[in-house]
């Protein structure tokens, strides 16, 4: 069914009585042409390009809890292109350009929301390095502005500017930037899949692979065996978990990320702000909470829950610059499962079983790359060659010494 | 206006009046009160409009669940968005206004959206508003936006301090019920060091609303004198008005104080709010239970109360709510609120029992199997509908009604680790399940446990089994210790009218059932797509009912359904108490220069590097711009003198008879060869062939070396050392200690440096005696010990000589004063950077954590006869090409041009796309003695462009210079300078 | 988190800086193993959901490297050690 302004006030008007479900509960089959593990956003969009942009059939999705329950169900929601790197750039770039018609294209008001993203800048170092990376966000085709503190200061006049242990001396920002209602992007590529055929099998682990002489087989589930000719792996934090059931090692670690929600407040802040030398972004949701958080808690961890100290450490860096928000409350925590990767960037690559796909490494910046890593999955599981923007992200780059270290940090994964 | 609708008792003192606002209007209470128990003392039930429709509403509890009645409290720095009246203390000259609501909480023009909910429905907005596209940003959001929230933030700051705490003891009790007391009292009779906390300003939680005796007292007197008893014993810390937000890892829990909430303001040098972090042995989670109401239509009007909630602000705060009161209960519960109401003259008209069979009872109008189905009132309410056994329906007339749909164990902390509640039938509710935070036991109500008798008797026994407690333990008083009678009832099957289940964020059955039609039927996707659950009080009093509301449709068991789990913090906290004392200008400590207070005299500018406040420059009278001052420094340095402070450089020391060989191993080049009393600059590579950090190591004895690391990399390298020390080759002997605090230096360059130091340094340093590179101990100003190396940053004739840090003022004014005749300057982090920038040495713009040292130009540094940390994998494929980065100078074809660091490197003629992106500047300064720009870049196959023409170009700011690739090393390239 | 020190006690985990699994002990030997033994050992982890070995270096301390062995799903540590011990158990020398 299609949704529009017209049929929500038909269905108003006559009790809302004809809304259909939004995916159905499919039994799983035999055997399918592609099995995608992983029911979050990673794992519907490819199945949904799958269907939709490479006209393929007989696709499953195996959701082990619930649909959107992985981290695009727990993230920030910003959604920006502002990477540094050549391996990097033009994949987040034709992530964003995906984001300006999604909601078009697949008929759900996902609230893309391009209200403008600032990187603060407070040292004379990190406008050199502010500078490097807006020209080559220039030279992909993003766009940037370069902001002075006056520019800033219009922006937010409440910001801290005369109290500062790190004065805001300007911003980088790109005006493309912005949020995304993160729940309503797994649930419009789910419907857009389940409507092209696609079969969306929650409360189903995977508990096994089956290969044979170096094929893959199929998989096994808690419902049983399912047959595949295929198989895409995209489970962001529990990438070794499920990678290990074919014997494979990964370049990547687990670890948590805390994101934070404040009570509904009033409109305060319009567009996206990072505070690099406080380990601390912020937005403001459409239904008035502040949305923020700052850094991973750095510990392998599978726990999907935080401690103390980066609460403490988030809330610092928010009340440093902006002082207003000391009686601002935070309403909830919760804590995501992050595939930290070993030079912070993602990878999508076939893996040395025949038929057997990986999609991940996202760390923490996963969601903004949603539809990108989508349509590059499903690219690479139908034809077997890398999309064009995403041929950077191999498995053999460490080997090769071909990292994507947009940080500089190293083989380090909880430094990226 | 009176308090009308004061009656007797209560635990207020009223011998002494409060005087308040709300929305303006002034109002009355006493010592005791909250905002909202005074509010209903003056009759005052409207305190609050919903999110969504903006529906009048008054508070439906008396506690920190409450949904309805928040408010904005305070004003100026100190306004207070979404603040519960229920918990807000009363004091003397409260101002508190109603929120979300315009122009007036009575008359809110956004009320409209209540008419037209119908085009509201769970999840609308996932439907429409998508075309035309640009229409999202530019009209529909803007006015989601603008009506978005409830309270409003100030723009100033918040002037109070925060602060935050430790505390340590073998048993935390989290809440002063009757559980808690009795576990406490347990605990501390037993001499273990105990905290109680509870959340309220008065221990003794429901004891204090209630009207039974506990042992031969009323209950609230018997808690009163346990709280005696502790308050005595010095191995307890009681803790009012603390609510314990978390359970974190290893028995840590988080816990605000509210030192000042219930002030006007803070006393002088107090805080508002503590935030405690508390080691706990064991801890005992004795929170007690949450009633719940039952979703019927209209069920949200002012006076609709929970029925525990109407009991308590008539027994603990001797206010009745309505003239004239009804109770619709499910439970055995909520008839004992009508019988406490009765017995305090409150005219209860009816007790709507939705449970058929028993007793009726005695001199009330006691109607089973009976429901209510309908409500009236605008702003308050006026009736219910009641639909009767017999299926008659009939009108009260009431101001007030109480609705218990039985109680909701406490069981959010024992879930802070993702434990699963479990349902149990028994009570209709759920309880702790499996596998909550070691260490944490729960008791009570929280368990389940809900008689009084129960809660003193397994409060005592968690107590007794969390410490292993032998000795007596304290008798338990008698308690009432009625059975839990409870018949669910979820919501009232009637009509088409709307029945709220999140009263704040109005999520209604309809809602519910709307997303079953959608299947939106776990749980999960029921919160997300209905936003139940997600308002302040994150779902305390609907959640479960939600959950019900579903289980029906689906046809499943409630515990089939499943349920959400809780996540700190318990309730909202406010950002300025999480922060503490990090904020303003103590966000982050500053670390000072030896030359700080010198530098500060001289009216220098200083700029923040990492933590460190180092000089940028130091302008002498007349200079209006900061590149006269740099230019000055520069020049006077190449001319004779100059001397700058490099104490933020990390100093490490490293002795031991291996410690030639542990160079060796961390870094690229060798050092085990190096002669004593010189130095060389080392290359340091992580394992990953980057480049991690550079600086110079002399070698001051045979088994003695002193190494230095760049400002940036002082903790990081000393970290990496100890690791390759005691993970890697753990029985090299070799120590570690890092000196970067000990020492205070300073770097004293130009053709006059040696005739300046001659002036302090006692020792002969003429160039043969102490040549270039060379390093040793020497004494200055007639003993005091130095370190003096012969190195050059600057490219002039340099040393860099150390002192302890207490003399570096000292030394600096000394060498001012004593070389006096040959003009010294001090010069700061730009002119340093000036003068590296000539001589095409690398630093941060550089050492970007992404280069080799092939991109650096020192390729031939890292010795592959030796194993080195990075040694293989920098000569990974990736990392050797031909055609990679290659560090170069840059300078404009026209000396007038202009360069910025950031700007990309493009051919001329070349279109501005990534595809003939060659590269970027790492760093620019301008050139005293060149006259122009100068910069470093980094050039693909720059090595082999040395002569060529090219752009730079940036972007953001409309620069497009043509340039000439050079040398790096851009002044002097033969050294002859440095060697003089 | 709280970290028994074997020599300090219990500490903070905040007094503590994590690098990683404990198998970055294992370090080859850079004159004998080429590319790709070093590939293994520098990137490639077990990442286990469950018991994990782990370094967690006291920098807010005594500057002691510790082998903490820790559920990663739990977050429950069950032993901890010195470093500089579990190395030279791994045969490491100089």
């Amino acid at each position: 069914m299609r949704y529009s302004g017209f049929r929500v006030i038909a269905e108003a008007l006559t009790g809302h009585k004809g809304w259909k479900p939004v995916w159905r509960d499919p039994t799983p089959q035999a055997e399918y042409d592609y099995i995608i593990i992983g029911g979050g956003g990673h794992g519907l969009a490819t199945a949904y390009y799958l269907a939709k942009e490479f006209g393929q059939a007989r696709i499953a999705v195996l959701e082990k809890g619930y649909l959107g329950g992985g981290n695009v169900g727990r993230n920030t929601t910003i959604i920006r292109s502002n990477y540094l790197l050549d391996g990097n750039e033009p994949f987040y770039e034709f992530s964003l350009k995906l984001w300006e018609g999604l909601e078009q294209d697949f008929n759900y008001n996902a609230m893309v929301s391009q209200r403008g993203i600032i990187n603060l800048i407070h040292t004379d170092a990190q406008r050199d390095a502010a500078t490097r990376r807006g020209n080559a966000m220039i030279l992909h085709g993003a766009g940037a502005r370069l902001l002075n503190r006056d520019e800033v200061r219009a922006m937010y006049p409440w910001l801290n500017f005369d109290n500062a242990r790190f004065p805001i001396k300007g911003a980088l920002m790109q005006p493309r930037g912005g949020t995304v209602r993160h729940d309503a992007v797994a649930w419009g590529y789910a419907r857009g899949a389940d409507m092209r055929g696609v079969d969306l099998i929650q409360n189903c682990e995977v508990t096994g692979m089956r290969i044979e002489n170096g094929r893959i087989r199929g998989v096994e589930t808690s419902r049983g065996f399912i047959g595949a000719k295929k198989v895409g792996v995209a489970v962001a934090g529990s990438s070794s978990k499920v990678m290990a059931h074919a014997g494979m090692r990964l370049p990547m670690e687990s670890h948590v990320l805390q994101a934070f929600v404040s009570e509904g407040l009033k409109p305060l802040i319009d567009g996206v702000m990072t505070f690099g030398a406080g380990h601390f972004y912020v937005s403001q949701s459409d239904k008035g909470g502040l949305v923020f958080g700052g850094d991973i808690d750095g510990y392998n961890s599978y726990a999907q829950r935080g401690n103390l100290p980066v609460i403490e450490d988030v809330a610092e860096g928010g009340m440093a610059l902006m002082p207003a928000i000391g009686r601002v409350r935070l309403l909830r925590t919760w804590g995501g499962i992050m595939d930290m990767s070993m030079d912070g960037s993602p990878i999508i690559d076939k893996t040395p079983v025949e038929g057997l796909y990986f999609n991940g490494g996202w760390c923490y910046g996963g969601f903004k790359a949603t539809p990108a890593s989508g349509w590059a999955f499903a690219h690479l599981l139908v034809k077997d060659e890398p999309h064009k923007t995403a041929t950077a992200y191999r498995f053999d780059r460490f080997l090769k010494g071909l990292m994507i270290d947009e940080k500089g940090q190293g083989a380090q994964p909880n430094l990226h | 206006m009176s308090q009308s609708h004061r009656i007797e008792g209560g635990q207020i003192d009223r011998t002494k009046t409060l005087r308040f606002t709300f929305d303006g209007v002034p109002y009355q209470g006493h010592p005791g009160d909250t905002l909202a128990s005074a509010l209903l003392a003056n009759g005052v039930r409207l305190m609050g409009r919903s999110f969504k429709y903006h529906r009048p509403r008054g508070p439906i509890s008396s506690g920190s669940e409450e949904p309805n009645a928040l408010v904005e409290l305070r004003s100026g720095g100190r306004q207070e968005p979404n603040t519960r009246a229920t918990v807000a203390e009363l004091y003397d000259g409260l101002t508190a206004n109603s929120q979300n609501r315009w122009p007036s909480l009575r008359f809110d023009a956004m009320g409209i959206n209540d008419k037209l909910s119908t085009f509201f429905a769970a999840g609308f907005y996932y439907k429409t508003f998508m075309w035309p596209k640009s229409f999202w940003e530019k009209l529909y959001e803007p006015i989601i936006r603008r009506a978005a929230g409830l309270g409003s933030v100030t723009r100033e700051e918040d002037p109070d301090a925060y602060d935050k705490g430790f505390l340590h003891c073998d048993l935390l009790v989290i809440g002063a019920g009757p559980t808690g007391l009795m576990a406490a009292l347990t605990a501390g009779r037993a001499g273990k060091r105990l905290i109680l906390a509870d959340e309220d300003f008065r221990m003794g939680g429901r004891l204090n609303v209630e009207t039974f005796a506990v042992g031969q007292a009323l209950g609230a007197d018997w808690a009163a004198g346990v709280v005696a008893e502790l308050t005595s014993l010095p191995n307890v810390r009681l803790m009012t008005r603390t609510t314990v937000i978390g359970a974190f890892d290893h028995g840590i829990y988080g816990a605000v104080e509210r030192v000042s909430d219930h002030l006007l303001a803070p006393a002088q040098g107090k805080p508002r709010q503590v935030l405690w972090r508390i080691y706990a042995g064991k801890a005992i989670l004795a929170a007690g239970a949450t009633e719940r109401p039952v979703a019927f239509e209209n069920n949200d009007r002012p006076g609709i109360m929970l029925a525990g909630a109407l009991r308590a602000y008539a027994t603990r705060w001797g206010v009745k709510v309505g003239e004239r009161v009804a109770v619709f209960t499910n439970n055995d519960d909520g008839i004992r609120t009508a019988i406490d109401l009765q017995a305090k003259g409150v005219d209860v008209v009816a007790v709507i029992d939705s449970r058929e069979g028993g007793a009726l009872l005695p001199g009330i109008r006691h109607l089973q199997g009976a429901e209510v189905i309908d409500t009236s009132g605008k702003l308050g309410l006026k009736s219910v509908t009641i639909r009767q056994a017999n299926g008659r329906s009939e009108t009260i007339a009431v101001d007030a009604l109480g609705v218990s749909g039985g109680w909701n164990p406490n069981v959010n902390i024992h879930s802070h680790h993702r434990s699963r509640p479990v349902y149990d039938d028994a009570i209709a509710a759920f309880v702790p399940g499996q596998d909550g935070p070691p260490g944490l036991s729960v008791a009570g109500a929280a368990a389940g446990a809900f008689s009084t008798h129960a809660a003193l008797k397994t409060g005592r026994d968690a107590a007794i089994a969390a410490l292993d407690l032998t000795g007596a333990a304290p008798d338990l008083p008698e308690a009432e210790d009625a059975p839990t009678r409870v018949t669910p009832l979820w919501f009232v099957h009637h009509g088409k009218g709307r029945a709220w289940i999140d009263q704040q964020n109005d999520v209604t059955v309809k809602d519910v059932k709307l997303a079953h039609q959608e299947n939106f039927t776990s749980v999960e996707h029921l919160k997300r797509y209905t936003t139940l659950g997600m308002a302040t009080d994150q779902g305390k009093t609907g959640n479960v009912i939600g959950l019900a509301v579903m289980a029906e449709l689906t046809g499943r068991s409630i515990p089939d359904t499943g349920t959400t789990i809780y996540r700190p913090p318990y309730t909202p906290v406010a950002l300025g108490t999480l922060a503490g004392r990090s904020r303003g200008k103590e966000f982050k400590p500053f670390r000072l220069t030896p030359s700080h207070h010198w530098a500060k005299e001289q009216g220098a500018i200083f700029v923040e590097v990492g933590n460190w406040l180092r000089t940028q420059w130091v302008p002498k009278t007349g200079e209006t711009e900061w590149r006269q001052s740099v230019d000055r420094e520069v020049l006077a340095t190449r001319k004779s003198v100059g001397i700058c402070d490099v104490t933020t450089l990390g100093k490490i020391d490293i002795q031991g008879t291996d410690a030639g060989a542990f160079l060796d191993r961390v870094y690229a080049n060798t050092f085990s060869s190096l002669a004593v009393g010189k130095c060389r600059y080392g290359l340091m590579l992580r394992e990953d062939g980057i480049v991690f950090d550079d600086g110079t190591t002399a070698r001051m004895g045979e088994n003695e070396y002193v190494m230095t690391t760049t400002t940036a990399n002082a903790v990081t390298v000393f970290r990496h050392l100890e690791f390759c020390r005691q993970c890697l080759w753990p029985d090299m002997d070799v120590q570690l200690i890092s000196t970067t605090e000990a020492w205070a230096q300073f770097s004293v360059a130009g053709p006059n440096a040696r005739n300046l130091l001659e002036k302090v340094v006692d020792q002969d340093i003429s160039d043969a005696a102490f040549p270039y590179m060379g390093a040793g101990n020497v004494t200055v100003c007639g003993g005091l010990r130095a370190r003096l190396f012969r190195i050059s940053f600057s490219g002039e004739l340099a040393y860099e000589i150390a002192v302890p840090t207490r003399y570096g003022d000292a030394l600096l004014r000394e060498m001012l004063s004593k070389g006096a005749e040959y003009d010294p300057i001090v010069y700061g982090t730009e002119a340093l950077g000036v003068m590296r920038i000539e001589k095409g040495h690398v630093a941060g713009g550089e050492l970007n954590g992404q280069s080799t040292a092939l991109n650096m130009g020192l390729g031939k540094m890292v010795s592959k006869k030796k194993d080195s940390i990075g040694m293989v994998l920098s000569q990974r494929e990736g990392m050797v090409q031909e055609n990679g980065y290659r560090l170069v100078g840059v300078k404009p074809v026209d000396p007038q041009g202009k360069l910025t660091a950031g700007s990309h490197f493009l051919e001329k003629g070349a279109a501005a796309v990534a595809a003939n992106d060659g590269g970027w500047l790492t760093s620019k300064v301008y050139s005293p003695h060149l006259g122009c720009d100068i910069a470093l870049g980094y050039l693909k196959g720059g090595d082999r462009k040395i002569g060529q023409r090219m752009r730079i170009v940036n972007l953001l700011g409309n620069l497009d210079t043509e340039v000439e690739i050079i040398s790096p090393h851009m002044f002097d390239p033969e050294g002859e300078r440095l060697r003089g | 988190m709280i970290i028994h020190h074997p020599i300090l006690g219990p500490r903070d985990a905040q007094e503590f800086v994590y690098l990683g699994d404990a198998s970055l002990i294992e370090r080859p030997d850079g004159m004998t193993a080429g590319v790709e033994v070093f590939h293994e050992y520098l990137y490639q982890r077990t990442n286990p959901a469950g018991e994990h070995r782990e370094l967690w270096y006291h920098e807010q301390g005594d500057r002691s490297w510790l082998v903490v062995t820790r559920n990663t799903v739990t977050h429950e540590i069950t032993r901890v050690e010195l470093a500089r011990d579990v190395a030279r158990s791994k045969g490491r020398s100089k």
